[in-house]
Parts: structure tokens; sequence; C-alpha cells
């Protein structure tokens, strides 16, 4: 956009660029137990992220892996020597199933969140701002979807896509659009709302008085106001893709082993371990599922407290001040939400 | 302090022990950007059967210091000193004996009576709640004695018919009707101070002059004192006995009304008080014969306009609009007045293509907005020009000011990167901003110098026509008469033509060669300003010019007794 580059001879008062970014400045601007939860949050999520881009130089072995130099790996093996969280059924490593179970996962939270996002907004965007029988139409097909159990629309999705294939890009792009239909009435509903608030805003219509194009308007207005609450729905829907990818690999319409790993279909085979005592096979893919998600989830609810001035919690005003007698100190608890 | 400097007659305030009594009170707030004081050090007391009036512009901490008076301020305040009610010091007492303090001792009057009471629920219901939780000594009011007492209440605030309007909805009442509701509730269980924070604000100044009169009854048969918080100074002078000035936190000056008025001694006072517009004063078409700027090109024709807007399903359409008939010509300023609900913005909206007309005639610079086509009129947009009411709401807060003014540039002329940031800079230049200004993200402007801001962008293609929404309604008074006087000389400069809308008519008096009336849809009457203002000849007209209080409680008091018969009070 052609926008005059306006010098600034003054100072300009904003934060720098980095300081500005979403989870940053959250974090600048958190206290007490509210920070606390997003400094976990931030940990755990960090952690899955190195995990999968050095799964290649942690995992002791490949993920479809069955033998080595030394022979066949040995089958329903306990942890410890060889292989640090015991072997499965198949002979399968446990612990580089699940590393390289990271990749899988982020994988699929990356090409979901992303088609979804950008069909989402953009759908959203348009369908609020020109309204009229387009909207009526979106809202009730993302109604429509959302009526679905949305594992089911999965399922249904998934069987469309891969035609029972099961290759790695097969199966990925199968989890993550099957996500994707399922998230879009989402990003829709969320953009289409905003969409609509700011349509009545004043500096819409005083862009309207001016002779601003729709496209204009949407696309210098709208879009970067109304976008404002999607880091928040980002981290949210990533730990739901990853439950819903791990819901299908559980159902068996996941990846299979030969070409990546996969917590869900892991689970699913250790379900007929459990009764035979052998407690590794289904405990560690479902740790790493929990991890992944709780991590996902405590830097998203942290954001959407931290972005609610009413839930955001402060450092007391005046702490260090010397009561005199008669003060007394009303807030009840400044800080901790 | 004299006690005895009471513009109503019969009214003496006892000397004796006060009902409130604010020592030192200190108010900080956490905020993202640090602690805010918002109240330094203020203290001041309240006698029985007084009005104190806290007067200040935004930000002083009037309405904090309200707030503190009921414990109502949110979590991230801290507070110190003392506020005592009766011997007891709200501040620091328990939860509980907070809960008895409130509405016995002492209730609060808001200021959006529409959104005080809660639409689920009979206006009776919401009185006699108050009256059922403060039962006292484990008893319980029965159904039917609280809504004895809540019948009381309303006729007491002079709702006609109580017995039965004591079990209408809130929306059942009008606005001024919610507010006699609101202070029936806060009324009672008599307490003896009532908090009014801007208690007319919201609503039409033929109403306020109903309110006002009914406080100030209250005050004469009742012997309740009231604080009273406000930005008007009319207000003030109609009303208080006391006035405390409030600026950035700190109590700048304490006097009787009429001393304050006649004789302020602070320079910021003397200033706040300099800035309010006083009607007959400073009139913009002060010793007009006849209508100016007549032999020029006429901008604007309204014949027989009237706009509908669609009703609910089964309902009729509702006119907004109807049969109004006007010229406006090159030069020319036209002020619209008109109370909330009588059209005046539907008419600015729909010269400038944001309202559609549905019948009669309305031409804007030629073109016939009856058969509006996005296509054919944006040409005509640069034209005009627009400011809005709210200067904080109508610029992107995205985008930069620069980018803001230089936007119908962009849009329609196109030009170079540094012609445009030249224009930008003498723009704002022309409205007494530092051209610097370009650089700053809306939020980092006070309302003011936004308002300026948006001034520049209405005016960045030279328009033949502007349209000024209530532009200074949501300035604070002394800013407003900045922006007003800005406003002017650069309508002299520029020459553009200009509907100037707005609900105050002493600051449609200041700017306009020629005043339009609107009520309920219709033009009732228009003609030069002096001579409206002056010698009103429709009864609306002359109620509206009768309600409107002046900043004088001398001259004040004189005109609420000449007007009593007309404003049927």
């Amino acid at each position: 956009m052609s926008t005059p580059d306006v010098p600034v001879p003054v100072a300009n008062p904003r934060a720098p660029f980095y300081r500005r970014l979403p989870v940053v400045s959250h974090f600048n601007k958190s206290v007490g137990l509210q920070r606390g939860m997003l400094v976990i949050g931030l940990i755990l999520t960090g952690l899955f992220l190195l995990t999968a881009l050095l799964a290649p130089l942690v995992a002791p072995y490949g993920f479809s892996q069955l033998s080595d130099a030394d022979g066949s790996f040995p089958t329903q093996q306990p942890p410890g020597g060889k292989h640090l969280l015991g072997t499965t059924v198949g002979g399968y490593d446990v612990l580089s199933r699940v590393i390289w179970g990271t990749q899988t996962a982020l994988l699929v939270i990356v090409v979901a969140v992303v088609l979804s996002i950008f069909a989402g907004v953009v759908l959203g965007l348009v369908s609020g701002y020109l309204g009229g029988w387009l909207d009526r139409v979106l809202v009730v097909v993302a109604d429509a979807i959302y009526a679905f159990p949305s594992l089911l629309v999965a399922i249904v999705m998934a069987i469309v896509i891969s035609g029972g294939q099961s290759s790695l890009l097969g199966g990925i792009m199968a989890a993550a659009v099957s996500i994707t239909v399922v998230f879009i009435p989402q990003y829709f509903r969320v953009i289409r709302a905003e969409t609509i608030r700011l349509k009545a805003e004043p500096f819409v219509e005083s862009a309207k008085v001016v002779g601003a194009s729709n496209l204009r308007i949407i696309t210098r207005h709208i879009y970067r106001n109304a976008t404002r609450t999607l880091p928040l729905i980002f981290t949210l829907n990533a730990s739901e893709a990853i439950l819903t990818l791990a819901a299908l690999g559980f159902l068996g319409f996941g990846i299979e082993p030969s070409s990546a790993a996969e917590w869900g279909f892991d689970l699913n085979k250790a379900l007929a371990d459990t009764t035979s005592g052998i407690w590794w096979t289904g405990l560690f893919p479902g740790l790493a599922i929990v991890w992944t998600v709780l991590g996902l989830t405590l830097v998203g609810e942290s954001i959407n407290d931290l972005n609610d001035p009413r839930l955001r919690g402060r450092k007391r005003a005046g702490g260090t001040s010397t009561a005199p007698a008669n003060t007394a100190v009303i807030t009840a608890e400044g800080s901790a939400s | 302090m004299t006690a005895n400097t009471d513009p109503s007659p019969g009214h003496q305030p006892d000397a004796g022990h006060p009902v409130l009594d604010i020592d030192h009170l200190k108010v900080t707030f956490a905020t993202d950007a640090g602690d805010v004081h918002a109240v330094k050090d203020v203290s001041l007391e309240v006698r029985k059967g007084e009005v104190l009036a806290i007067v200040g512009e935004s930000g002083s901490g009037k309405t904090v210091t309200a707030k503190t008076i009921l414990g109502l301020l949110p979590e991230t305040a801290t507070s110190s000193g003392t506020v005592l009610i009766n011997g007891a010091n709200v501040i620091s007492v328990s939860a509980a004996r907070l809960r008895q303090i409130r509405g016995r001792d002492v209730a609060m009057v808001f200021q959006e009576p529409s959104t005080a009471l809660n639409p689920v629920f009979t206006v009776g219901w919401q009185i006699a709640e108050g009256i059922r939780a403060h039962a006292g000594g484990g008893k319980r009011v029965s159904a039917k004695e609280a809504k004895s007492r809540a019948i009381e209440a309303l006729r007491k605030v002079g709702i006609p018919d109580p017995e039965h309007r004591v079990n209408y909805y809130p929306h059942q009442f009008s606005g001024g009707q919610k507010q006699r509701v609101v202070i029936a509730a806060a009324l009672a269980l008599n307490p003896g101070l009532i908090v009014a924070d801007e208690p007319t604000t919201a609503l039409d100044v033929t109403v306020q002059a109903e309110i006002l009169e009914l406080l100030r009854n209250l005050r004469d048969k009742y012997g309740t004192s009231i604080v009273l918080i406000t930005h008007n100074m009319g207000v003030v002078a109609d009303l208080a006995d006391r006035v405390v000035v409030m600026y950035q936190g700190d109590v700048v000056e304490e006097a009787p009304a009429r001393t304050l008025f006649a004789e302020p001694r602070q320079d910021y006072t003397r200033k706040l008080l300099a800035a309010v517009p006083h009607l007959g004063h400073n009139s913009a078409s002060e010793g007009l014969a006849r209508r100016a700027h007549q032999e020029e090109e006429i901008l604007v024709e309204a014949t027989n306009l009237t706009i509908e807007y669609p009703g609910r399903l089964g309902t009729p359409a509702f006119k907004a609009v109807d049969g109004v008939s006007f010229t406006l010509s090159r030069g020319e300023v036209f002020g619209l007045v008109g109370e909330s609900g009588s059209g005046k913005t539907t008419i600015g909206r729909a010269i400038a293509g944001l309202n559609r007309t549905t019948g009669g005639s309305l031409k804007v610079l030629g073109y016939e907005m009856l058969n509006l086509r996005e296509r054919t009129f944006k040409p005509l947009r640069k034209d005009i020009g627009f400011v809005f009411q709210d200067p904080a709401a109508s610029f992107n807060p995205q985008l930069t000011i620069g980018e803001c003014i230089a936007e119908p540039m962009l849009i329609h002329t196109r030009p170079s990167p540094t012609q445009a940031r030249k224009r930008v800079g003498e723009l704002l230049e022309s409205v007494q901003l530092p051209a610097s200004y370009a650089g700053r993200y809306p939020h980092e402007l006070s309302g003011g110098q936004r308002q300026r801001a948006s001034l520049a962008r209405a005016l960045s293609l030279n328009p033949r026509l502007l349209i000024a929404d209530e532009p200074t309604s949501a300035l604070d008074v002394s800013v407003q008469a900045k922006v007003l006087e800005l406003f002017r000389d650069i309508q002299q400069e520029f020459g553009f033509a200009c509907l100037f809308i707005s609900h105050d008519l002493a600051v449609v008096d200041i700017l306009s060669h020629w005043v339009g009336v609107l009520y309920k849809g219709r033009l009732v009457e228009q003609g030069i300003g002096s001579q409206v203002m002056g010698d009103p000849q429709h009864d609306y007209t002359r109620r509206l010019i009768a309600s409107l209080p002046v900043p004088d409680p001398q001259e004040q008091a004189k005109r609420r007794e000449e007007n009593r018969a007309l404003l049927g009070i």
C-alpha cells in the first residue's frame, strides 16, 4: 500500500517491534500466578518444538526401525538397557516413537491451522462486511458443520482424502484437512463477529464517507483490527488439533507406523498390552499428548486472561508506601487471578 | 465556609455535624503504564441539606472521589485517608458494615439510567430490593410492605400513578422517568446523603431541567444532602450551594456557588468558567438582519425530505425525518439543533451518503440522494468532509495520524508520497498541531488533539461542504472552546459550507449563521441564530431555550422562576 512514509522527528513512544509480538507483549504485562502459568506453558511448548526440530539428533532409532547392527529389537521389552522406554509388541523403540511423534504432531498443527486460518479469516471478513445472502448461506453452512460431531466429520474427511491409503504426506494431509474442516467455522465465526462490530465503528464510516472502496475498507481498516484475537484461537486450536489427530489415530484412521510415528496410533496398539501388565507402550505416548496439549493450553489461556483487562492481574499500586495509621488497603487481591 | 449562600430561598443548611467528611483522601490505580494517582489529596465535607458540586474535566478524579464515598472502587485501586459517613470510615470498615452503610446512609444515582436498571425486573422489585436488604434485626420485610414503600418512593419522585407503574419494566419508561426511578431507588431508605454522578449528562436538556428540579425539591423537603458530580457549569449554577473544583486529582478551589461564579480566585477556575459557552454571548450571527450568503450557489437542498427506518416485523416504519426542507449555500454555517431522537444526525448522515433517504428530495452538490448509487456518488465525495462525534473512535487505531489524514488524498488524487507528506504537514499546521504528530498513533493524542486531526482529515481535499456531527460533545469545556474557535477560524479561511449538528444551543450559536431546530423529525423553526435564541417563535424552541441552564447562579435562579410555567415544573 502506497502510504506516505511520514517522517517521525520525535522518538516514537511505541515499544520496539519485538516487544509488541503477541507472546512477548503478554509476558511483559503479566505478574504473579499468571506469569507462572504462561512461563510453564511456554517451557512445555518450547520443549515440544525443540524436540520436533531436533528429532533426528535426539531419537536413538528411526521411527520405523525394527533392528540395528546387533539384530532385531526384542518385543515388549520393559524400560531399561538399550531401549530406555522399552519396546512395543511390534518391536518398535517406544522412546524413538514418542520423539518422532512430535514431528508429526507439529506438521499437522501447522498445516491444519494455516489452512483454516486463511480460509476462515477471508470468509469471515467478506461475509461479515458484505452481509446479505452470502453471509446467510455461509453462516448456515458453518452451523451445519458445527452440528456434526467434529470427530465424525474428521473421520469422513480422512477416508475421503486418503482413500484408505496411508503415506506420510497423505496421512498428515488427511488429518490436517479433516481438522481444517472443523476449524474453519470457528475462525469464520470469530472474524465475522468482529467484522460486524467494526463495521459500525466511526472509523469505518469515516472511510466510507471519504469514498474508500469495499476492498480497501476490508483490507486496510477491518482486517488488522479484527485479527487481534487470532494468537489466542491459534494456541487453543493447536491443542485441539493434536487431540483430534490422536483420536483419529486411536480409531485407526491415522498414519501407519511405517510412514510416520503417531501417538494416537501407538495408543491404539497399546490397548491390548494394558491387560497383560505392559504399561510402557501406552503411558509414554499418552504423556506426550498430555504434555503438548497442556503446554499449548496454558499459553492460550494465559493470553486469554492477559488480553482482558478485567482478568489481568497487576502489581499492587504504591506497594512500598509506608502506611500511616489511618491507611487501609481496599484491594483484596491486587495480583493473582 | 459560610453556609448561607444558597440560591433558593427558604433553605438553611445545618451548621452542625457534617454528613460526609473526607479527609486527605488519596486513590491510586495500578495500570499497565504504572501507578496512576487519580486522587492526590482531597478533603471536603458536606453538611445536612447541602448540595455540594464537585466539578472538573475528565481525569480530574471527581468520579473516583464519588465512588470512594460508596466504596465502589475496583480491585486495582488503593486508597488512603478517611471518608467518614455518620462516623464510619468507609475506607477501613468491613465489607458487611459497608453493605449496611450503602443504601441506608448514602445512596448513588448513576449517569446512565437505562443501564443502571436491570431490564428483566420490574422497577418496583428493584426499589424493594434495597428495602429488603436492609430489613435489619433479622426481620424480613414482607413483599407487600416492600411494595408499598416502593410506591411511596415512586410518588416522592413524581412518577404519576405509582400504584400501577410500580409493576412496569424499565423499558416502559422514558429516559427522564427512568432517572426518576433510579433516584427513587436511592431514596427508598431515606439516606441522608445522595451521590449523583453526572445525573443529567445522558439526558436531554428539557428532561435535565425536570431532574434538577426534582433534586432541588428533595433537598428542600427532606433535607437530603447531595454530592453532585458534574462537568456542566450550567447544572452547577442551577443546583449547587457550594462548589469544589478539581483538577488532576487535587482540589483547586472551594467556594460557595455564587462567589465562585462571580469572583473565581484561581487561574484554573477562571479559565474553566471563561470556556463555558453562554447562550447569547459570542453569537456568530450577532447583528445579522437577513440570511447571509444567499447570493451564493446552493450546495444542499432538502425539499420535504423524509427518512424512514424499517420497523420490525409487524410494526410500522419509524419516521426519523419527516418532511424537512432547508437549503445550505456556499460559505454558510447551518446549525442543526435538536434533542436525542430528533433526526439531526440522520440528516447529516444522509447528506454524506451513509443513510438512504426514503422520500422527498435531497440534493447534495446537485446529486439527488433519493436514488443514491455509490459508483456515481463517489466522485462527489471528495467535496464532502465529515467530522464525527467521538474523535477516539473515528480513527483506525492501527494507522498513524498521518496515514489517516492522507487517506482521502490517496483515494481521490493519488499523490506521490512526498506530496502527501507535505500536505499532511500543512493540514496539521492549519489545525494548530505540530507536523511531527503525523507519526503518532491516535491513542497517543488527547481528545482535543484527535478532534483537530479529525478536522484536518475532513479538510484534506479542500471540500466545499463539511458536516460536523456533534464534534465537541465528547470534549471537555476548555478543549471544546479551543476547538470551536479553531473551527470558526478555519471556516472563515477556507470558506466551506458547513452543517453543524449539535444538541447544545449555546455551542451552535457560537458558530452558526442560520439555525434550524428539529423536534421529532420535523424542522419546527429556522432563522438567524441570534434571533432564534433571543426570540423563539415555536413552543418547543422556547422550552428548549428555557431549560438550558446558564453558567451564572443569579441569572439562572431568575430564569428558573420566569420559566417555571413554561417548563411545567
